[in-house]
């Protein structure tokens, strides 16, 4: 029975595993994205994408979920997402990026905003270029800024995937409660604490690591 | 020919006239230093000459060239300020080197990314001249340490190093030695005092009046955005002319 519980979660979590791997590639980028028009003078950006963020974090992201996957049937009368397996993946999938794009945005941000003007300065007047100074400068003392409080909210979102249950994405909360209807038994759905644990215990070791490895300077 | 002439230089912030009307001089090889209290302008025309700042009025020209003109260069492309910006290096008060960069790299970072948009990356003749500056600042056995592992007279002499590297027709210093104790503001100002004797073309913003006296071949006194006074620097240090120097001056006596 262990054996046979075990396959299934991992099928489950391997699930879980594409829906967080996915987020971060597509969250990432796009966090940075959003917080560079936010911090921007551009009105008719920085406004709405203030806006999006305020709305994105101030709501939970189980009712964005929600929201995602039903709203397009629902006002347009077009289920955007299609009924299948791969339409529910995909709907989870842009909920969870915009969400988390929105924090790593305000990660990025306060990155950014942390690196002292000088440094921008002494960079200009050894007639070097802005681009120059953002990579050769700038980058790696943000990088080494924003790290303590990413890994906080990746270890976050490796938690946070469960929440596609409600749509029905099969990850792995979801393959441990099927053991509940068909064998009345609790303990798989248990068992699954035992993944995320182990997967974020990976995270946090590689976190230390590369933390460690910026600490060369200050 | 003058290296250097600054003429009715203008800049404001909102409604205030920070500098109003400023026009100088300066020979190769000169050191000028510039004194008056806070506020008076002296860090905002190294700005200006830096192009940290736009100025809003006046010219600039070096070496005969004229190489800002307020009436048609306020709106300059980035590319454009970029190359004003290689005739003049500024030394900061506050050091600002890069933190994830050793010495050597500070000194070394902003030739090498010069020559590599030039086509052809001399690094090894770069690598040559920053460790030769290094070891004039006095630094030889520093250069792999980390800016946070050196001393603040250390870390302001790695900045006059990473300036010098740039080959500038004149070098700035804003205060070099104000965020120094005085124990290690001597350092500073000797390695300072030997570019003087070398004939560096330098302008000094300090409070150090003494070392003022003694490096300068002319100082120019400010106060409220203009230059009250400018003469050789036993005349304004000893006989000042213009009642605000003399009341300058005297608040540094009355203190020693």
């Amino acid at each position: 029975m262990f054996g046979t519980v075990t396959l299934a979660l991992l099928e489950g979590f391997l699930t879980t595993l594409k829906l967080f791997g996915l987020t971060l590639a597509i969250a990432l980028p796009l966090g940075l994205l959003i917080s560079q028009g936010a911090m921007s003078r551009i009105v008719v950006l920085k406004y709405p994408l203030k806006f999006i963020i305020w709305i994105v974090r101030g709501t939970p992201l189980l009712l964005q979920l929600i929201i995602i996957y039903y709203g397009p049937g629902i006002v347009m009368g077009n289920p955007l997402w299609g009924a299948g397996d791969g339409g529910r993946f995909i709907a989870a999938l842009v909920a969870f990026s915009i969400n988390y794009a929105c924090y790593f945005a305000e990660i990025y941000r306060g990155g950014i905003q942390s690196v002292p003007v000088g440094q921008y300065e002494a960079g200009y007047v050894l007639g070097m270029t802005k681009g120059q100074i953002f990579r050769k400068v700038v980058l790696l003392q943000v990088i080494k800024r924003i790290i303590p409080p990413m890994s906080n909210e990746i270890i976050t979102l490796v938690k946070d995937t469960s929440l596609a249950r409600i749509i029905a994405v099969y990850e792995i909360i979801w393959s441990g409660q099927s053991f509940i209807k068909s064998d009345g038994i609790i303990w798989p759905l248990i068992y699954t604490g035992a993944f995320y644990l182990i997967f974020s215990g990976l995270l946090t070791v590689a976190f230390h690591r590369l933390e460690k490895r910026l600490e060369f300077f200050r | 020919m003058a290296i250097l002439e600054v003429n009715n230089l203008k800049k404001n912030f909102g409604a205030t006239d920070v500098i109003k009307d400023i026009s100088f001089s300066m020979n190769e090889g000169e050191t000028l230093s510039i004194i008056g209290s806070s506020g008076s302008g002296k860090t905002t025309i190294l700005r200006c000459l830096n192009f940290l700042e736009i100025p809003d009025g006046g010219t600039i020209s070096v070496k005969g060239n004229m190489i800002f003109d307020a009436a048609k260069d306020k709106k300059a492309s980035d590319r454009e300020i970029k190359k004003k910006r290689l005739h003049f290096g500024l030394v900061f008060q506050s050091f600002n080197l890069f933190p994830q960069y050793t010495a050597l790299g500070n000194v070394m970072l902003a030739p090498k990314l010069l020559s590599e948009e030039g086509g052809d990356s001399k690094k090894n003749e770069i690598k040559e001249r920053a460790l030769m500056l290094l070891d004039k600042m006095g630094l030889s056995d520093r250069v792999d340490n980390y800016p946070h592992q050196l001393s603040g007279g250390q870390q302001q002499r790695v900045a006059i190093a990473r300036a010098l590297a740039m080959c500038p027709d004149v070098l700035c210093f804003d205060e070099p030695t104000s965020a120094l104790d005085p124990e290690l503001t001597g350092e500073v100002l000797k390695v300072i005092k030997e570019l003087a004797q070398q004939n560096t073309t330098m302008i000094i913003v300090t409070h150090e009046m003494a070392f003022a006296r003694d490096v300068s071949d002319r100082v120019i006194f400010m106060d409220k955005g203009v230059i009250v006074e400018q003469g050789h620097p036993s005349q304004i240090m000893n006989d000042p002319r213009e009642e605000r120097t003399k009341k300058f001056l005297a608040g540094y006596t009355k203190r020693l």
